[in-house]
């Protein structure tokens, strides 16, 4: 059975690029307590995500909990904002942008340390970006040693001896393997 | 009193004695080889000696300080901060590494101790393991100015002697503490030794690749304990801090993950130096930096610099540590820019599709991981450089970066082994690829029909995108057993099981690298689970009901208890399904009387019985009384296929360990022999 290899190319590119879209995706908006709660670090100074915070008796994760809860609620139903003396998070209004604000609230109450990752403006972003690029320089890296190790010259053979190709190398070298790989 | 005096007088007097064979031990070492003449190899064997001394020295040291912190010895420092006279035994044993000064002379003592081990060895090869123990005596001189005059763990305490110590911090007083730390110790400082062997053999530019085939032994070891280290970390934060969850990317997690990192990758590109030549520069400085990576992690656990739960208490002592990274860099940076002509590759690559690309893409994904984790945790401080504004890296951008980079690893863990050295045919890679491959697929498809949606949300597509690609690498490995093991049962008529067995012995190092993988596999199929991680929270009075998952929780009491070293308050709760009871639980509450620090002592239930393969733990936490009506408060998790991540090291450890074993010889089989029809057919 011989495959097709313009149909092989065809399928992997498919696959890469069913891949790379899903890879950066987003998260859906379901959830929206779990995952706005998992984007917080509680401030009780345990150094962890506010709705996995440990500390025995924390009243910080509580009253932050809380205060998203009620940030999620009034979202919904019309907001606060900040200064405005309630002591609430700051929510902005309601729509799909809400989850930023509601975030943003909480930068504005608590500084920027309560965000649990780096935004992705300004320079914050270059933590974001910087992994990436590493990874693009390392396969770019890798690309030239290839090349490179690929571009040397082969030793040349002694005379009467003549290189091997084709099925009869590939012959050889399974011969090889199945006698001394195992 | 007296006594009390002799144990700080003992250790001082030990420490510095210590110190001084360590210097001796450089110097002459060092004047040995570099200024050859007829006394070179005496003077070269009494710093072999004095090092082997250095050994009996630093543990006469370690002796004194566990010795002092039984006797409740609290005129020293070190023992009133991190002992108290009812601490339990084990625990007094594991004070020793529990502090900073006291975790420093651990570090000396083992490093005293691989160093011992080398030097003992020396005749395997006399001039190479003489750099190798020069380089270790000036690693151990670094550590012991450190402990006599940085951070001294006999110092005394001045004014009036408390009666009683400060006790052990609590989140220390599990029963993995008294192995974790050593575990992860061992990884660190063990990475010391091929770090030593790699720059004695640059230095004296060392013919051929045998001091590899020595240093690769001391790095399964290290890279052993290591991994040891790591997971029992994993398994005592899950299993004391109470979150439900194992891995927080907390900096001193990310330390002991970097120097894994280069280790593993080293563990890999060094088959390419040994099989064919190459790699030299980059196996080279890959050890180098998994040394120096180690001494970073320590660096920033002890320094202060980043803030982590986990860190020692600030101290003066990240100097010394800047000081000696900027002096190894300097020294392993000449030494390659003198010799690295010696290190020219003997091979060439000769195709794309082999197993030297795919070791090559293997290592740059593990740097960039490595960088990756290494920039996340750095970051906060660059940021407050150039913001002047702290941000916080915390789990979800390692997720979001990290996860991606793991997949293409574990794409790779399955693919590599079944790529030849030099040259794969495709036709010969889609032979082997196929059955593992549709084995995968279908494991997808099965996690789709049972409600999994990787389209709906980026965790559930990486999921089951790591759960494919897990089950991907467990069924490669097991076709190159069954295929290795088929040709051999074919050789010898032999069962295949047997074949197997033999066939993994015949070449322990492959066979045990493939455990190591499928170990990795179930450990990638447990963390998994987490996206499907259930949580609930709820007041529990007498009676009360809780639901979570399939599983009731009805509390039938809760108490209180006192014992020297704590008190505690607990629930007790049972657990029904399907309207039978499973098991009983007690999720608990302590005060330590000492340090009057609360704990939660959480309570897991694996579901081995009840779900097999997809099995759970079943995690709670007693969160503490509700001060208004006086009712425990509990949490429960369900977490879905966690106790696979344990189950996974297990296997690891098991492959690692097959992977030192020295090769089997092969099978002998007797040709047959043909025999004439008219002899010896009577009987």
């Amino acid at each position: 059975m011989r495959s097709n290899p313009k149909l092989v190319r065809r399928a992997t590119q498919s696959l890469i690029l069913c891949l790379a879209v899903f890879i950066f995706l987003g998260a859906g908006d379901d959830k929206r307590f779990d995952k706005l709660g998992h984007h917080l670090m509680c401030i009780c100074g345990c150094n962890q995500v506010l709705l996995e915070c440990n500390h025995v008796g924390c009243r910080d994760s509580d009253r932050m909990r809380n205060e998203l809860s009620a940030a999620l609620v009034a979202g919904t139903e019309g907001a606060g904002t900040a200064g405005d003396g309630s002591g609430k998070i700051p929510t902005g209004g309601s729509g799909a942008s809400s989850d930023d604000t509601i975030l943003q609230g909480f930068v504005q109450k608590y500084g920027m340390t309560v965000l649990a990752a780096p935004s992705t403006t300004g320079f914050n972003s270059v933590a974001w970006i910087v992994p990436f690029l590493a990874l693009g320089f390392g396969l770019a890296l890798l690309v030239v040693i290839v090349r490179v190790w690929k571009s040397r010259p082969v030793p040349a053979l002694a005379d009467g001896i003549a290189p091997l190709h084709g099925q009869e190398l590939e012959h050889f070298r399974q011969q090889a393997q199945k006698e001394t790989d195992l | 009193m007296s006594q009390i005096s002799n144990l700080a007088f003992l250790g001082s007097f030990a420490l510095l004695l210590a110190l001084t064979l360590s210097v001796y031990c450089f110097l002459a070492g060092l004047i040995a080889l570099a200024f050859p003449n007829q006394y070179s190899d005496r003077l070269g064997e009494t710093a072999r000696r004095a090092g082997i001394a250095v050994f009996g020295t630093v543990t006469l040291a370690a002796v004194a300080l566990v010795n002092a912190a039984f006797n409740d010895d609290f005129s020293i420092a070190y023992i009133l901060h991190h002992s108290n006279r009812d601490l339990p035994a084990p625990y007094k044993f594991a004070v020793l590494w529990s502090g900073q000064e006291g975790s420093l002379l651990f570090w000396s003592l083992l490093l005293a101790t691989y160093a011992l081990v080398l030097r003992l060895r020396h005749k395997t090869d006399t001039r190479l393991f003489a750099y190798a123990s020069v380089v270790i005596a000036a690693v151990q001189v670094f550590f012991l100015l450190l402990l006599t005059f940085a951070a001294h763990p006999f110092a005394l305490v001045t004014g009036t002697i408390p009666p009683d110590g400060n006790g052990l911090n609590p989140l220390l007083q599990y029963p993995e503490m008294v192995i974790h730390p050593p575990m992860l110790y061992l990884g660190y400082v063990g990475f010391t030794i091929p770090f030593a062997f790699a720059l004695g053999a640059l230095a004296m530019k060392y013919p051929g690749e045998k001091w590899i085939h020595i240093t690769r032994r001391w790095t399964m070891v290290t890279w052993g304990f290591l991994t040891i280290g790591i997971f029992l970390g994993a398994h005592w934060a899950y299993s004391v801090l109470g979150w439900g969850g194992y891995w927080g990317w907390d900096p001193v997690e990310n330390a002991s993950l970097l120097p894994w990192l280069t280790g593993t990758a080293f563990l890999h590109s060094v088959m390419m130096q040994e099989k064919r030549g190459m790699l030299k520069v980059w196996n080279m400085w890959l050890i180098f930096a998994t040394f120096w990576l180690a001494i970073l992690g320590t660096y920033l656990t002890r320094s202060g610099v980043i803030s982590s739960v986990h860190a020692f208490a600030q101290s003066g002592i990240g100097e010394w540590f800047k000081w000696f990274l900027a002096l190894t860099f300097a020294v392993f940076t000449g030494f390659f820019f003198m010799n690295r002509s010696h290190l020219r590759s003997e091979h060439k690559l000769e195709a794309l599709v082999s197993r030297e690309s795919s070791f090559l893409f293997n290592n740059i994904l593990f740097l960039v991981a490595c960088f990756t984790v290494l920039w996340g945790t750095w970051f906060p401080l660059l940021s407050e450089l150039v913001q002047g504004t702290k941000v916080t890296v915390g789990p979800p951008f390692f997720n979001r970066v990290i996860i991606p980079v793991s997949l293409l690893l574990l794409l790779l863990t399955a693919i590599g082994p079944l790529l030849a050295w030099r040259k794969t045919s495709l036709e010969s890679l889609q032979r082997n690829f196929l059955w593992p491959a549709l084995g995968a697929v279908a494991v997808g498809v099965i996690m789709i029909l049972f409600g999994v949606r990787p389209w709906e949300d980026s965790t559930y597509f990486y999921s089951t995108m790591a759960a494919v690609l897990s089950v991907l690498v467990i069924f490669t490995v097991l076709s190159e057993f069954i295929r290795g093991g088929r040709v051999i049962s074919r050789h010898t008529g032999q069962g295949m099981l047997w074949s197997m067995m033999h066939l993994g012995h015949r070449n322990t190092r492959r066979y045990g690298g493939y455990v190591v993988h499928f170990g990795i596999a179930l450990v990638a199929i447990g963390i998994v689970g987490s996206a499907f991680n259930q949580q609930k929270e709820q007041e529990m009075a007498f009676g009360d009901k809780m639901t979570i998952g399939p599983y009731t929780l009805v509390c039938q009491s809760y108490t209180q208890e006192d014992n020297p070293n704590y008190a505690s308050e607990w629930a007790i709760i049972n657990v029904f399904r399907g309207g039978q009871q499973v098991t009983t639980m007690y999720p608990e509450r302590r005060v330590y009387k000492a340090s009057q620090q609360p704990q939660t002592m959480p309570r897991i239930y694996p579901t081995f019985k009840q779900d097999f393969f997809l099995l759970k733990d079943l995690y709670l936490i007693y969160a503490g009384l509700n001060p208004d009506n006086g009712h425990p408060i509990i949490k429960a998790h369900l977490n879905p296929l966690v106790p696979w991540i344990w189950t996974g090291l297990i296997i690891m450890i098991l492959g690692t360990a097959l992977a030192l074993v020295p090769n089997a010889a092969p099978v002998q089989v007797r040709a047959p022999v043909r025999v004439p029809a008219t002899a010896g057919a009577g009987d």
